[in-house]
């Protein structure tokens, strides 16, 4: 399966929780925000949201900027 | 009000004692942005949501880190965006971001060479972002008609401009300002334009009730050195406008007394 990674084609071998698609991309612990097709998903929920293949995942965070 | 002491910014129900507010772009790196934004002495500091870069820098260091969000207000910017609906999806991502924290600074570009707010865009995300509960602080045109409208529809603070976003022309047109600023229900900041010290000095002095600026302190020479500067002006600004300017004449007034003169008398 394979899902859009900001705005990037991420496969992956099996269907993930978005937990764990963050702990792979060494972002667990780090200031972020995500939505998943266009809906922000709550960081206490990213455990229990399971990826699909085709989903679009946006993780974002804060830089700088005016 | 007769004590600089005394004197706060209120922004959504939270006081403030600089009317100094601060971006954090185009800083040399995090360690010129820390002290920068340390130098002014700003509560409330700007930052851009972007995409994470995904497997890239991975030690990198965390604006958010360098700027905490438990000693400053951060404040998220919809920089980039060009729709209402895209500044909408900015906001909320910033929230979730942010903690839930409410407060963000929209704006609605038109064009990439001006950067001109798009009015009819940052109105309908005006209404939608109150609606939904955000502290809204909009960056937009000096037009006084569009700030009324804005206020109207709830936003916190509006944010003229005085010159264009990173041109350091200073305060091109301080009569659309002052016509704002004489029928502003909520604070009145300008955002974009200030180049120097005086500009934003000038700013404080027509009665804006802050400056928010990045470009005029990143693009300095020295960078920090001029974010001290910028705090010292506001301060000045603010506290001539409070205390009221002597009026203008045309000719002299001398300052030492003609009487008891002893030269030129005989």
């Amino acid at each position: 399966m394979q899902i859009q990674l900001n705005g990037e084609a991420h496969p992956l071998d099996s269907s993930i929780s978005l937990a764990e698609l963050v702990e792979r991309l060494g972002l667990t612990g780090k200031r972020l925000a995500v939505e998943l097709n266009l809906e922000i998903v709550p960081r206490s929920q990213y455990a229990d949201t399971r990826l699909n293949d085709g989903d679009r995942v946006e993780i974002v965070h804060a830089i700088g900027g005016g | 009000m007769t004590n600089m002491q005394q004197d706060a910014l209120e922004i959504a129900g939270v006081r403030y004692r600089s009317r100094l507010l601060v971006g954090t772009g185009k800083y040399k790196d995090m360690d010129e942005t820390r002290d920068a934004i340390e130098a002014s002495g700003a509560e409330i500091v700007t930052v851009a949501v972007r995409r994470t870069n995904i497997g890239q820098n991975p030690g990198e260091a965390n604006l958010l880190d360098v700027i905490p969000p438990d000693r400053y207000t951060i404040l998220p910017n919809t920089a980039g965006c060009f729709t209402a609906e895209d500044a909408v999806r900015t906001c909320r991502l910033a929230r979730e971001l942010l903690d839930g924290r409410n407060l963000v600074k929209l704006e609605v570009l038109a064009d990439q060479k001006t950067l001109f707010p798009n009015v009819v865009e940052t109105i309908k995300a005006a209404e939608v972002l109150v609606k939904d509960g955000f502290d809204v602080m909009v960056y937009t045109s000096d037009d006084p008609i569009i700030a009324r409208q804005l206020a109207e529809i709830g936003c916190v603070a509006v944010m003229p401009l005085a010159g264009l976003i990173g041109s350091g022309l200073g305060i091109c047109n301080p009569y659309n300002l002052r016509i704002i600023l004489e029928e502003a229900t909520v604070p009145i900041l300008v955002d974009a334009g200030v180049g120097t010290a005086s500009d934003a000095t000038i700013a404080m002095e027509l009665g804006c009730a802050g400056v928010l600026m990045n470009t005029a302190i990143a693009g300095a020479q020295k960078p920090v050195l001029m974010a001290e500067a910028m705090k010292h002006a506001v301060l000045a600004g603010r506290g001539a406008y409070l205390a009221g300017r002597m009026p203008r004449r045309l000719y002299a007034a001398a300052s030492s007394p003609w009487e008891g003169t002893f030269v030129g008398n005989e």
